[in-house]
């Protein structure tokens, strides 16, 4: 696989060399499963080495039993849990065996369509025995109140005191990685720019990105240039939300109003610039599907925003009401962090120097000097920061990449081959995103998985909830900025 | 010390005034459903239909039948279309009450189905529950920017309320997933009645992208009664606000027979 050295484990030898790669100051990514032929499940670890540019994967011709690497790797426990329920295979030692992405007694294939005569099943889920006097249990959603995503989280409380939290998520699995087959590599951008809608960007040059390694194709200059400046307007639109939305949960009202404004406005720009205030369908395997005139108006506009962000900014950081909430809020430790695997401005603010634009350049990103904050606290506020000093880095990106943006091609020809495979990747405004794409014989794509940052986050956002308070939990969760739909998928 | 109150009052109102003043709808150069031109279209040709996602466009007998209510607006037709037959377009006001309004019709006069009544009671106090049944979360962000200052939808008397039961509209968004599927209904029932429905974006109106596959129904056709169909992908704001107002009978439905009209 491109982008990546494949080599053969065995369940033997499994757990050895996971310890190895823990040992020496490397790190687990993803795993996944997939049939190349059908019948033969292979395991799929993928992993970073330290001082390497590419990734290593491990190739692990798996029976319908594999040992689990959940106690080495504590972040992989999701991962093998949805491989258990979406390929069938068992690991071995699980130490939550449970169902995560399907409800028990589910089947994983089904006519969707016949809800009504054959309505779902609604299976458990797993919450902890807890029987002891004076202690509530709160269930609260999948419906919440307000606009947001479906989600169910269960508190176990006393008075005002957090003892264990536990959300329930993929209500909104989608089986959007199946989407994906049959569909021609050149065809299925439209599929990933869909998978998180505030993640367009991410997703579509992390699977673009696969697929050009599985073609071999060099991506023209302008192409790779344009995909950084894309990239990064959604990391300011996201990342202005979030403030806005952190300020809402802290009742900074007037500050609320102003992060959203400002919001609308970096997605009115996005609007103008590409036609879609996602900055959907720009983007196609060899480079983009059409060019762009940024001409002197978006360095002027994203100019004047820069300066009412920093206003802004200057004025959050003198409103104390807004500190004092945020500063030891849901500390997440560094090892906790690195642990569960959180990624993005999460683990920069726990201390974690990580950030593949850096460390493993795509796009135009080797040619541009990327600045990575990091933090130590690991509390809201240090998120907060991190977040902030990125908007100030995206904003300095975007018009490097107008100062030096040359004439030239847009999009390169190349067809992934029958039986080739890719791994791309991207970091999103929430963090890590990996595409591992396998094309099938008839040329058409045959399996694709998603790693998806909110996948890793919302592993580690429930250890930041136990044992705090429930004043604290609005603010802490909007200080992770998850989504959901990347999650469930 | 921040002075947020003064900052906030200083910096004046960025509210705009539309649909009813001359201000700008802040939608510039947003690209809506592809306009589709019949004469401009070569006989046998079915690019359009082989690129579409969706099987919003579908080749029959060397016709082509094209359903707005399937179309994520991913361009690729107009990209496609050699002929000109399939252009981008601007027309992202997409709400109507009659899913057959949504599928392109030949045939000249308006066919727009007339407003519901019994609406007069909520024509300036609308109470809206929102249900993600399965979205991307582009939807949700869409929804979510309708109470930030540049749109500010309490001007306009709707409100989005926590309880089902204090709603009059259920807006739902999503292709309606597996373990969706009960807490939608609950809710629906738990609305006291006259109660509406509104589908919100591609995947709530047909399915969308995942629509139909294991873990997800075509939208909400079949599940529940939709009053109100705004297919988009997702729908801007401005779509939203001008299909709330037609469901009150506040704005005219301009769109018919898969095209607006004028």
């Amino acid at each position: 696989m491109i982008g990546t050295r494949i080599r053969s484990v065995t369940a033997e030898t499994l757990a050895t060399e996971a310890r190895a790669l823990r040992d020496t100051g490397g790190r687990m990514q993803f795993a996944y499963a997939w049939s190349p032929n059908g019948d033969d499940i292979e395991v799929r670890y993928v992993a970073a080495l330290p001082e390497r540019k590419d990734f290593e994967t491990w190739l692990l011709r798996a029976g319908n039993e594999v040992p689990s690497l959940a106690h080495i790797w504590p972040l992989l426990g999701w991962y093998e849990r949805e491989m258990m329920d979406l390929s069938g295979i068992r690991f071995a030692g699980h130490p939550e065996p449970h169902p995560l992405v399907l409800r028990e007694g589910a089947p994983s294939r089904g006519n969707g369509q016949d809800f009504l005569k054959h309505p779902p099943v609604d299976g458990g889920h797993h919450l902890p025995i807890i029987d002891a006097k004076d202690i509530q249990r709160l269930p609260f959603g999948p419906i919440r109140a307000d606009v947001v995503e479906s989600a169910e989280f269960t508190f176990f409380y006393v008075g005002e005191h957090i003892l264990h939290y536990q959300p329930r998520l993929f209500f909104k699995h989608r089986g959007m990685e199946t989407c994906f087959n049959g569909r021609l590599p050149s065809d299925a951008v439209v599929v990933a720019e869909r998978v998180s809608g505030v993640g367009t960007v991410g997703h579509a040059l992390a699977f673009c990105e696969a697929v050009e390694r599985a073609a071999g194709c060099d991506v023209p200059v302008r192409a790779r240039a344009l995909r950084v400046l894309l990239a990064e307007l959604e990391r300011l639109y996201n990342h202005l939300h979030y403030l806005g939305h952190l300020c809402s949960t802290t009742t900074l009202k007037v500050g609320e109003a102003q992060g959203k404004l400002l919001e609308e406005r970096a997605k009115q720009l996005n609007a103008r610039l590409t036609g879609s205030r996602f900055l959907r369908s720009m983007l196609a395997p060899g480079g983009l599907r059409r060019d762009l005139a940024p001409d002197k108006w978006l360095g002027d506009a994203l100019e004047a925003l820069r300066k009412e962000v920093i206003a802004y900014v200057d004025r959050l950081e003198a409103s104390e009401s807004y500190l004092d909430r945020l500063i030891t809020t849901g500390p997440l430790p560094k090892r906790v962090a690195f642990d569960q695997g959180a990624t993005g401005p999460v683990e920069r603010a726990s201390g974690l120097d990580r950030d593949l634009r850096r460390d493993h350049p795509y796009a135009l990103y080797d040619e541009l000097p990327v600045t990575v904050t990091t933090l130590e606290e690991g509390d809201a506020y240090a998120r907060e920061r991190v977040r902030i000093a990125e908007i100030e880095a995206a904003f300095d990106l975007c018009q490097r990449v107008l100062f030096r943006l040359e004439p030239g091609p847009i999009r390169t020809d190349g067809v992934a081959p029958p039986l080739s495979e890719g791994l791309g990747w991207s970091e999103g405004p929430r963090g890590s995103l990996f595409y591992a794409v396998h094309i099938g014989g008839d040329g058409t794509l045959a399996r694709v998985k998603i790693k998806s940052p909110s996948f890793s986050n919302w592993r580690a956002f429930p250890l930041t909830v136990h044992d705090s308070n429930m004043m604290d939990y609005a603010i802490n969760e909007a200080s992770f900025g998850l989504t959901i739909a990347g999650c469930d998928r | 010390m921040a002075l947020w109150t003064l900052f906030g009052l200083s910096s004046g109102k960025a509210t705009t005034t539309w649909p009813a003043g001359d201000d700008a709808d802040g939608q510039d150069g947003l690209l809506g459903m592809p306009r589709y031109n019949p004469q401009a279209c070569d006989e046998g040709c079915r690019i359009c239909a082989e690129v579409c996602p969706t099987h919003a466009i579908e080749a029959h007998d060397d016709k082509l039948s094209v359903d707005y209510g399937r179309c994520v607006i991913c361009q690729l037709c107009t990209e496609a279309c050699p002929t000109g037959a399939m252009t981008p377009s601007n027309d992202w006001a997409f709400g109507v009450r009659d899913r057959e309004d949504l599928v392109w019709a030949s045939g000249g006069a308006p066919t727009a189905a007339p407003g519901g009544t019994g609406k007069r009671a909520f024509f300036r106090s609308l109470h809206v529950r929102h249900v993600d049944a399965g979205s991307c979360n582009g939807c949700e962000s869409e929804l979510q920017a309708l109470n930030n200052p540049f749109y500010n939808l309490h001007r306009l008397g709707i409100f989005f309320t926590p309880s089902p039961r204090f709603a009059d509209l259920l807006l739902v968004t999503g292709p309606v997933t597996r373990p969706m599927f009960e807490p939608l209904l609950a809710a629906y029932q738990a609305m006291p009645e006259p109660r509406w429905v509104m589908a919100v974006g591609t995947c709530a109106v047909s399915g969308g992208i995942p629509g139909g596959n294991y873990a997800c129904a075509t939208g909400l056709e079949g599940i529940l009664p939709v009053d109100l169909y705004l297919p988009g992908c997702p729908p801007n704001p401005a779509a939203i606000i001008d299909a709330l107002l037609i469901f009150l009978d506040r704005a005219p439905q301009r769109v018919s027979g898969g095209r607006v009209r004028d």
